[in-house]
Formats: structure tokens, sequence, C-alpha cells
């Protein structure tokens, strides 16, 4: 009988080692399987267990976090949600992230092992690294004067430091709060659904993911590419440029929207934003030059990060001369985004030298030791510091004497160009008024801000509709905030 | 581990008594202090995790640890008296390890009870459970001199034993099973006590019918190209009926009620007790068989048990059928969470298996909150108290004794292997609840009940014998001489009035 006592008991045992290798197989054979399942909320539980890293702009938090009782306890919230959006993105544990809480997920979270500091010791105690912060370029003032000179109309604003590529604004219009958005329920989902059958589509960051025509303002480029290439070397000498200009190759006849344009020089045609003269220019440059031109100013760029991506700003590679002429004023396929046309006029306002914008200053881990910081680059050299020179000129001229005398700051010296872009079918969609200026601090030959404007939706009639009367304001709004001159109010835009 | 135990010597005790008179022995050592230290190391390290949930969870150590320390410090301290004062000799290690289960289930639950998802809080009502097992355990201990005495009570035994099974019949199901009582506001689960009282019934009828069953046979008719066969050998109807009877009837009701493990685990009981008995392969072979042909039969027409049965093969099935993880998916999630080490007590997410998770899917905090090293823990030492099982029922004299301490070992490996099994995919879930450390007064109290007898047999197993020449024969040689038609144990079968006059 003690035999089988024995027996049962080397039975038990071996029982006992089925369970052991059987647990060892769950723990540690298929463990890492069970971590990805999608099914396994374990993950975003520990995700949400601390508080996030913030989101700063200057010295201004415009992140938080608060705790819940629910099961993913940290959620995210927003100091001014509408006002930030386009910087921040949404933070939502239903929806994921965008924009820099996206990009900069990791090390918002803590998950990123830049912030680590005693990798093996954190394997064995499992301790979760607190979230970093991330310093953002932002100057709080000019994002809020852009936001408040746009007051809702859709459009966007995009201010640059031209000398560094610090992103000093980027506003959309109409926005949304992302804080709507950061848990989970019913809510979240209702406003998710809000948001995304609005049809003012207050989730697009049009700064930076958003392209418009940009119509005259592309003037800018051509002009460039005319200077650069020798095509025009007296800005005051008159061109030889019909009006109207019959496009090459077709039967299409191109006017301006005001006189003066026949064989007006360069200065004036800039100042006056004659079409003819530079569609004229485009179709003697050519294709080639013109679009060499732009992608040095940073078109048909895909691959820029700021760090979220960038929406590409596109002039065709391809073209007829018909169609290099309507290119050149902003119009055909030519689109860009916000952003790109205020790195247009941070170019020219740097003496020539276009900067690789960014957004991250630097990232701190939560004890506030600097754990990355953003070096200023240059992306290119957009054009020489002759053309740079000649296009200021130009550009001061349209503001001191032209059709940007709205964004005139007493002091400083300020270069812009207006731009009226037509859209949609025979050009029947309402026209987007175009701003891009920079202005030079008084007693400086550089550049301190960049500013590119865009307002879609003026309601007013077609003649009212230019750079100069809607979106100048804004642009001069957010370089005197730049310029820490406090302007008395945006003063109501008037016509030009 | 088990099984050296279970091959190494018998722990010091009597050696075999010599023929023809056994001269002087040495006095064993009674252990009592041995098991004192150990039981000062159960509380301990039971008060360490209670305090370490609350440091992980709040930043403190719970103002209550202390009290938790004492009244499981007390509740031990009243075992131990029970067991210095009637069971000088018990093993040392038996109660010392239920004592720290027992603790660790606590904090287990304590730790659960943080979690507001998971209901009211059930610690205080398993501390009073816990309670009344050990207070159980010392009437027990007190109570019951010797353990043959209960070889008297085995067809009561198997009477109680189908009357508790049958009872929850009356009573509604719970979650696809009427395995509960429910009276005065409290539910007992009849189960949890039934297998000690089928324990001790099948202890008594095959100690007494051993020699029967083993050789009163018949060659099985066969006959032929089957011609072996005939080495197996059917025993009378008249000896095995009873058993197979008691056997079906308790499955019958398993099957009613719906609770597989339970199912199984008389299964097994009955399969490893009729083998120690009549070492005979040839019945584990056909208790096997029909236990097969049981679970074949039951999976297939219950559709309760078929969705196990799949769940079991495919226990990710449920999340890609979009309906989410289901609790089995779940308790894997939470054991690989686990890892090696652990996340720490009080850390784990295990809450997400759902309701289930202090009763049947305990093991899942244990295993996420103190990883492998923490489980291999726990299953240590649930095999250290089953190799002491094992261990007093290879040093005990008398027949129903050895049966009754394999039988009572059986019974907690299988379902140690049956609930672990379960929650970690490696058999079809059951639903039962894991001894000492899942939420669930019956089964704290019964298997109390269960260490208390096991202290009780090892006592006698390794009592020095009394002072007067011991009766040739107290202890039969390990296999059964052949052909002798009764057995010299059988003086001490049940029913006769050989109770040998303890002196405690």
């Amino acid at each position: 009988m003690n035999r089988c006592v024995r027996h049962a008991a080397a039975f038990c045992f071996l029982l006992l080692l089925a369970l052991l290798a059987n647990a060892t197989r769950v723990q540690l054979v298929e463990a890492g399987g069970h971590a990805a399942n999608p099914a396994n909320r374990r993950a975003d539980i520990a995700l949400y267990a601390r508080p996030r890293g913030d989101i700063l702009a200057g010295t201004r938090t415009v992140t938080g976090s608060r705790p819940t009782s629910g099961q993913l306890r940290y959620v995210r919230t927003y100091a001014d949600g509408p006002l930030y959006a386009p910087v921040t993105g949404f933070a939502s544990q239903t929806y994921g992230a965008t924009l820099l809480e996206g990009t900069e997920n990791g090390l918002l979270d803590g998950t990123s092992p830049a912030l680590h500091e005693q990798p093996l010791w954190r394997e064995i105690t499992r301790a979760r690294q607190r979230g970093g912060d991330v310093h953002t370029t932002i100057d709080p003032a000019a994002q809020q004067a852009a936001y408040d000179g746009l007051a809702g109309r859709r459009g966007a604003v995009a201010a640059l430091d031209p000398a560094t590529g610090r992103i000093l604004a980027l506003v959309s219009s109409p926005s949304y709060d992302p804080g709507l958005l950061s848990g989970a329920g019913p809510s979240v989902t209702a406003a998710w659904k809000r948001f995304n059958a609005d049809p003012e589509q207050p989730m697009l960051d049009r700064a930076i993911r958003q392209t418009y025509p940009p119509g005259s303002t592309f003037k800018v480029v051509t002009a460039a590419a005319a200077l650069a290439g020798g095509e025009v070397t007296d800005l005051r000498a008159p061109t030889d440029s019909p009006d109207p200009y019959r496009l090459p190759g077709t039967d299409v006849a191109l006017t301006n929207e005001g006189p003066g344009c026949r064989d007006a020089s360069v200065y004036d045609a800039f100042r006056y934003s004659c079409n003819t003269v530079f569609a004229k220019l485009g179709a003697d440059l050519g294709p080639q030059d013109v679009v060499a031109q732009a992608e040095l100013f940073g078109f048909n760029d895909n691959e820029l990060r700021i760090p979220p991506s960038v929406a590409k700003s596109n002039v065709d590679t391809t073209m007829s001369p018909d169609q290099v002429a309507l290119s050149s004023i902003g119009q055909y396929d030519t689109t860009a985004t916000p952003l790109q046309m205020a790195m247009v006029a941070a170019a020219v306002g740097d003496g020539g030298r276009l900067m690789a914008p960014y957004l991250v200053d630097r990232v701190t881990n939560h004890a506030g030791t600097t754990v990355s910081e953003t070096r200023p680059h240059t992306l290119h050299q957009a054009v020489g510091t002759r053309t740079a020179a000649a296009l200021q000129q130009l550009m001061e001229a349209v503001v001191t004497d032209g059709t940007g005398t709205n964004a005139a700051i007493p002091g400083a010296v300020v270069g812009g160009k207006t731009g009226t872009a037509q859209h949609g079918l025979a050009n029947a969609g309402t026209p987007y008024a175009w701003f891009l200026s920079y202005a030079k601090p008084p007693g400086s030959s550089r550049a301190a801000v960049a500013v590119a404007v865009v307002v879609e939706d003026a309601d007013a009639v077609r003649a009212d509709i230019s750079g100069g009367g809607n979106a100048a304001p804004i642009a001069r709004a957010v370089m005197e905030a730049v310029l820490k001159e406090p302007a008395a109010g945006v003063s109501s835009p008037a016509g030009s | 581990m088990s099984a050296t135990s279970a091959t190494a010597p018998p722990p010091p005790g009597p050696p075999r008594p010599v023929p023809p008179h056994g001269a002087a022995r040495p006095r064993p050592a009674a252990r009592r202090g041995v098991e004192l230290c150990l039981l000062v190391a159960a509380v301990g390290i039971s008060v360490y995790g209670y305090a370490e949930v609350g440091l992980a969870r709040s930043g403190a150590v719970p103002k209550d640890a202390l009290a938790y320390g004492g009244g499981l410090g007390g509740l031990a301290l009243l075992a131990h008296v029970a067991v210095r004062a009637r069971a000088r000799y018990a093993d040392p290690l038996l109660l010392p390890i239920a004592v720290l289960l027992n603790g660790l289930g606590l904090v287990l639950v304590y730790r659960l009870d943080l979690e507001p998802v998971l209901g009211p809080r059930a610690a205080p009502a398993q501390l009073v459970w816990s309670s009344l097992g050990v207070g159980l355990f010392a009437v027990a201990v007190l109570a019951l001199r010797d353990h043959r005495v209960l070889a008297r009570y085995t067809y009561v035994s198997v009477t109680a034993a189908l009357a508790l099974l049958v009872m929850p019949i009356a009573f509604p199901a719970v979650n696809g099973a009427r395995i509960w009582i429910r009276a005065a506001g409290f539910s007992i689960q009849p189960g949890e006590f039934a297998k000690v009282l089928l324990a001790i019934f099948f202890a008594g009828y095959l100690a007494a019918n051993r020699a029967a069953l083993a050789y009163a046979g018949r060659p099985l008719p066969v006959a032929g190209r089957l011609k072996g066969l005939r080495r197996l050998q059917l025993p009378t109807g008249r000896v095995l009926g009873p058993v197979i009877a008691v056997w079906l009837a308790s499955v019958g009701v398993l099957v009613l009620e719906r609770d597989l493990g339970t199912s199984l685990l008389f299964f097994g009981l009955f399969v490893v007790m009729l083998y120690v008995a009549t070492g005979r392969t040839g019945w584990t072979a056909v208790g096997l068989l029909l236990a097969a042909a049981g679970a074949a039969a039951v999976g297939e027409t219950e559709p309760h048990v078929h969705a196990r049965v799949q769940d079991w093969l495919h226990p990710f099935a449920s999340i890609a059928a979009g309906q989410g993880p289901s609790q089995l998916a779940q308790s894997l999630f939470a054991f690989g969470n686990g890892g090696a080490l652990g996340t720490g007590l009080g850390q784990g997410s295990s809450y997400l298996v759902g309701f289930a998770a202090k009763s049947d899917f305990v093991l899942a905090t244990a295993g996420e909150e103190l990883g492998l090293a923490g489980l291999c823990a726990l299953l240590g030492l649930y095999a250290l108290l089953v190799a002491r099982g094992f261990a007093a029922a290879l040093a005990t004299r008398d027949p129903f004794g050895r049966l009754l301490a394999a039988g009572l070992a059986s019974i907690l490996a299988l379902q140690v292997f049956v609930v672990t099994g379960g929650v970690m995919d490696l058999i079809p879930l059951t639903g039962m609840a894991m001894p000492f450390l899942a939420q669930g007064g019956s089964s704290v109290v019964a298997n109390w009940l269960i260490v208390a007898l096991l202290v009780r047999i090892s006592d006698r197993a390794r009592r020095p014998e009394p002072e007067q020449p011991a009766p040739a024969g107290t202890a039969g040689p390990d296999t059964p001489p052949p052909a002798k038609p009764r057995h010299p144990e059988s003086t001490e079968s049940p029913g006769s009035t050989g109770s040998s006059g303890s002196t405690a």
C-alpha cells in the first residue's frame, strides 16, 4: 500500500511540474504577445496612471492633467484649448494623439528611452518614468494676437523668427477645444462626431495641414527667380508687359484688378500687384527657374517636420508656358500652407537665408533637466544677399506705398505682400485674402518676425477682398506683439 | 519537492516495529518549537504583504496592519495551542503552511477590495470565515483524539455528503452553477464539505473492503484474441457496487448542478484512492476511461461545459469576435503582465478579470503582482503541504488513516491543479476556489478541516507507542501478502472495538 501512496505522491508531483511548466509558458514565453494584444488594456492603464508631461508656450503651461475615478486615471486638460489646438493637437484616450501631443508622445508620457537615466535598474524595478515637458517656441502674445485678429473667421496665421526658424505663432480658426476629446465615454464620442461633422472643420490645422492657392503672394517667389536669374536687373525699369496679357498658346486674356500695369516696372507691378507683369515674367523665365526658386523657398518638400509633419506646398514641375504664367501669380496648381508663405517672408527678411522652422525649443525631464534641445539650422540659401535686398525693397514699398499700408508699424521697417487668391469652379469660390510680411525692429537690418496670414471667409464682396484689407491688420498685430510694442487694439479693417 | 518527500523516509517517527517485541525506542522529538517559529514567520510574511499593499496604494502602512497581524497571530496561536495540547507529535509544517496561505489569501482579498469595480468588500467576511475555520481546526484537534473513530462513520459520511450535494438544487443558480445554499443572509458551498466527507467514506469503505476489492474477482468474460485481458479481474458487484453507486450519484448531481470542477475533483479522488487501496493499475485505467468518457459525454451535451472547453482551446476567440476579452483571456493577460518578478502587490490591474477576481481568479492577482517567482513560491507551499500529507500517510500504521491522509493530500493537490490549470489555460476552466487563497467561506473552513485531519493523522503516526508490548502486526507490510483471507489490520477495521487507548 505504501508503494501506491508513493505512486500517488509522484503523480501529484507530476501535476505540480505541469503547472510550473505552464506558468513559465504563460508568464514568460507568451507574455510579450499578451502585452501586445490590443484587447489588453494594461498598456493604456499604465500610460494614464501618472500625469502626462506638459506643453509650454514661453513660460505658460498650456496643458495639464486631471485625475479621474476611471480606469485610465489621468485625463489631459488644456488651459486655453482652442487657442493652442494647432500647436498641441489633442491627446485622447479614445482617439490617440495628434500634432505635438502625438509626435512628442513618448516624451510626454514617459515611455521614451531618452528620459531614462538608468535603463537596467528601471527594467528591474519596473518603475515608470514621469513624463517630460515640451517647451515650444510659441510666443504667447503673438499667438493670442493672431487668434484675436482672426476672431473666429476661417483662416490661419503662421509666424516665424527669421533668424532661427523658431515658430512664434501657429493659429487656425475656427478652432476646437481638444480638452473635449481627452477622456473616454459618450461625451467624448459625441464631441468627436460633432467636430468631424462641422462644415467649418474646426479640427483642421490650417496653418500647417491645409494648402491654399497663394495668389499674388507668390509674386515674391517669381520676383526672386527673375532677380536671381538676371531676368530683371533694374527694379525701376519698365517691363514689356501688355495689359491684358494673352496667356501664351491660348486665347485666355489675363487682366488686373487695378489700372497702371501696362509696361509697369517690377517695382510698381509689385506694389500694385499686377498679374500681367508677373505672369509674363514667369512665362519668360520658364518652368525650371520658377520651380527651382520655389523649391529653394521650401516648396515641393514632403519631408518638412516641425516635428509634426507639414503638408507639401506644391508647384508643378512640368508645365506648359501658359501654366507657368498662371503659376507665377500663384494660381493654376500652385498651393502653399500659411507656414510655407511665412518661410518665404522670413527668408527675404533674413537676407536670403531660409532657416528650418521648428516648434520644439527643448524637452526637459520631470526634474527640469534638459534632455534634448533643437539647434537652429539652415534649410536653404533661398536667394543671395543682393537679391534679398532687392526683394526687401519691393516688399517694403508695398507697405509704405502700395496695397499693404495697413501693416505699417510706426518705428519699425515692415515689408509685405498682399494676395487675393481666386479658387473654385470658374473662380466662383470666395477668394482667399493673403498677407505675408516681415518686420525689422527699429535700428536693425534683420527681420525679427515674419508672418503669413490667410483669411478664407471674407463675407464681403469681391472687390473688398484683398490681403491688404482683411489680412494685413492681423499680420501687423502679430508683428507688434513680437516686437513688444503692444498695439492699441486691432484696428478695424479698412478697404485698400 | 514532493517527490523527494514522498520517496524519502518518513519523518523521524517510530521505526517500523521490530518483531516480536519492540525494544525501547528513543522518544521522538515533538517539534512544537519549530512549529511556533514557523508560525511567527508565516504571520510576519502575511503582515508584511498587508503593509506592502498599503504602501503601494496610499504610501502608508494601513492603520490596522498591527490589528491584522494580531488577529492572524491570535488565530495561529489558538491553533498552535490546540496542537500542542492534543497533537504533540504532529508534523510541524502543516499548520504554519496553512496559516501562511490563509494569511496571504486575506492579503490578496484585501488588496482586491481596494478596487471599487469589484463590488463590496470581502476581506472582513473572509477574516470571520478564517476564524471559524481555525476554530473548527482547534475543536477537531481537541475533540478527535484518534482519527480511526471516523471510520465508524463511513456510511454516515456518505449519506451526509450526498445530502449536501443534493441540497443546492433547491436554490437558484449563480453564474450558471447551482452550488450554493443560501440561508440567513449568507451562503455556503456544500460541495467543499462533501469532498472531506467523501474522502472519509472512501477511506473507510476501501480500508474495510481492501482485500475483497483486490482479490475477489472474476476474470473478464472475454475470449479469443482478447484473452490477455482476462488478467484484469473484476471484483464482485457486491463489493464494488456501493462505491460506484456513490460515485455515480455524486457525479450525476454535479452534472445537474453544472459544477465541473468539483466533479473533476471527485473523479480524481475516487481513482487515486481506489489505486492506493487496491494497488491495481487496472482500476486506475478503468477509472480514467470512465472519467474520459464522462467528460466527453458531458462536454458534448452540456452547453455550459462545451463553452468552457471551447474557451480553453481558443482563449482569445472572443476578442477576434469583437466581444472583448473573456475572463480567461484577462487572466492570461494578468499572468503575462506579472512576468518573472511581478508588478508588486497592489500595483497590478487584475481587477480587469471582473467579478470572479476575488474567488476563482484570485491566482491571477497573485501571478500579476508577485510574478512567476511568487506563483512558484505559492505552488511550492501547496506542494509542501501535499507532501507532508503523503508523508503522514506513509508513516501511519493503520490502513484507514493511510487512505484518509493520502485522500486528503490528493484532494489538495487535485484542487490546486484544477484551479491553477484552469485559470492558466492548461485545462478547461472549472470554477473552483483555490484552497485558503480564494474568497469563499466554505472553502476556507473545509480546508482547515482537512489540515486538522492531517495534523491528527501525522500526530498518531509519529507518536511513540504506549509502554506496552505492541500486538504483533500492528503494521502490515506494504504489499499485501498473497492469499491471506483476512488482513491483520482488519482488527482495526470500522465497527471493531479496537480503539487503542491513546495516552495523550
